[in-house]
């Protein structure tokens, strides 16, 4: 099978205006994965299958990920003028910005006929709340139905072109996304026997009267 | 009938038993022939549910307590094993199919998710345990318990039964007034079941320690 930058090189010649990435992965496994932009990623899986070196007939997995805002801080280096006749001085400036967040879905492909693979691909929408599009896979993938179902339901990404987008899991009348990482659960559970991190701050809500009381693990240290 | 003292102490009336003189009475007759032919509804939730099966197979027998007899229909059931994690999309068929079970009706709840939500307690999808919703008669705890255990908890039961008199206050649910005593069943709302509990049957447990006043 081709190398990645291969791979890449190949989807970029074959369709020019498409964005196709490499996402590095750090860990051992060391697993790159293709973040390829919506618009041309139907007509990138359907090569992906249809391709006969690379038959990859399987997609064994569908997730998603929240990816929320994030401060990044740039440092940008300039130089200042120093004193006269002396060479100026290079200064280091921070510069910090917002990242905006977005929702990922990945895929994951295999090849059964070729037994090769995998081969990750990313899709990523424009934003967490109002751009959550992106095109369905299952026209390509027929097991892609139920777990970009799932995604559907647990992080709120919009498939175009599915063929039963409806929640999977949580009922029909739900309205929230409960994996994204700003979802609040329901306050249902109350004290355990040694509460820490949230769960200590819950308890707290729930049994004012023994803040601070000495009991164990219902200190006011947090 | 059940305050004034009785005339014979057990000994004595085994005592009677063992030369041949049968003295029994109406209630515990009636609890006799109750207790030892409980039909547990056919009904499983999770992994609790695959130890409840292999409880009623040949190894474990349930057959032996009288309660092999799983009843394929709410309507002709009496004893809801709550066997498993109760999903809150679940929940209001569990309670559904507890409403249309006739009384005398039991319920066990089998395996810590059906006592509390086990270890789903802190997770946004699952009831934290099915007695915020229907009368709990036996607790029976493991993660799943094994069929031994949901043995001991039918025998306990038994027990139950037997000891239920048949008047007073203490008289079985369907000895009593003819009200209705159906369970809420709740709504799947926009962000959890409604209501989350039901206020007849459970409150939130404090958190009372006696020594600190």
């Amino acid at each position: 099978m081709d190398t990645p930058e291969q791979l890449r090189d190949r989807l970029l010649a074959r369709f020019p205006g498409a964005t196709v990435r490499l996402v590095p992965n750090g860990s051992p496994s060391a697993q790159v994965s293709f973040w390829i932009d919506a618009g041309h990623a139907l007509e990138i899986a359907r090569m992906l299958r249809d391709d006969p070196e690379l038959a990859l007939d399987q997609c064994s997995n569908v997730t998603g990920i929240d990816w929320r805002d994030r401060e990044v801080t740039d440092i940008i280096k300039e130089t200042q003028p120093g004193p006269p006749g002396a060479p100026s001085i290079p200064v280091e400036r921070k510069v910090k910005r917002i990242e905006p967040g977005y929702l990922e879905v990945v895929y994951h492909l295999y090849s059964v006929a070729r037994r090769q693979g995998p081969v990750i691909l990313r899709l990523r929408t424009g934003n967490r709340s109002d751009a959550v599009t992106l095109p369905s896979l299952t026209p390509i993938w027929r097991s892609c139905e139920f777990q970009e179902r799932e995604v559907f339901d647990l992080f709120g990404v919009i498939f175009s072109g599915h063929p039963d987008l409806r929640r999977i899991l949580m009922w029909d009348e739900y309205v929230d996304h409960p994996m994204r990482k700003d979802y609040v659960e329901p306050d249902d559970y109350e004290w355990e026997p040694t509460p820490h991190g949230e769960v200590l701050a819950k308890a707290k809500r729930h049994y004012p009267a023994y803040r601070g009381s000495g009991t164990p693990g219902m200190t006011n240290d947090e | 009938m059940n305050e004034t003292k009785p005339a014979l102490t057990t000994q004595e009336r085994d005592e009677l038993r063992r030369q041949g003189v049968l003295l029994t009475s109406l209630e515990e007759l009636y609890n006799w022939g109750r207790s030892h032919s409980v039909w547990p509804l056919n009904f499983g939730l999770a992994c609790c549910a695959i130890e409840m099966i292999a409880a009623s197979m040949a190894k474990y027998d349930i057959a032996r307590f009288g309660s092999e007899v799983f009843r394929p229909s709410p309507r002709q059931a009496d004893l809801l094993i709550v066997s498993g994690t109760v999903t809150k999309k679940m929940a209001p068929h569990v309670i559904r199919l507890w409403n249309q079970m006739p009384e005398p009706k039991y319920c066990i709840a089998m395996g810590a998710c059906a006592i509390s939500g086990g270890p789903f307690k802190q997770g946004y999808n699952v009831l934290k345990g099915i007695d915020r919703f229907i009368p709990v008669d036996i607790y029976i705890p493991g993660c799943p318990p094994r069929p031994e255990a949901l043995l001991h908890g039918l025998v306990q039961l038994q027990e139950k039964i037997r000891g239920q008199a048949l008047t007073g206050s203490e008289a079985p649910r369907h000895l009593g007034s003819d009200d209705a005593c159906d369970c809420p069943v709740p709504e799947l709302g926009a962000h959890d079941i409604q209501p989350t509990h039901a206020p007849a049957l459970w409150t939130a447990p404090t958190l009372a320690r006696p020594d600190k006043g």
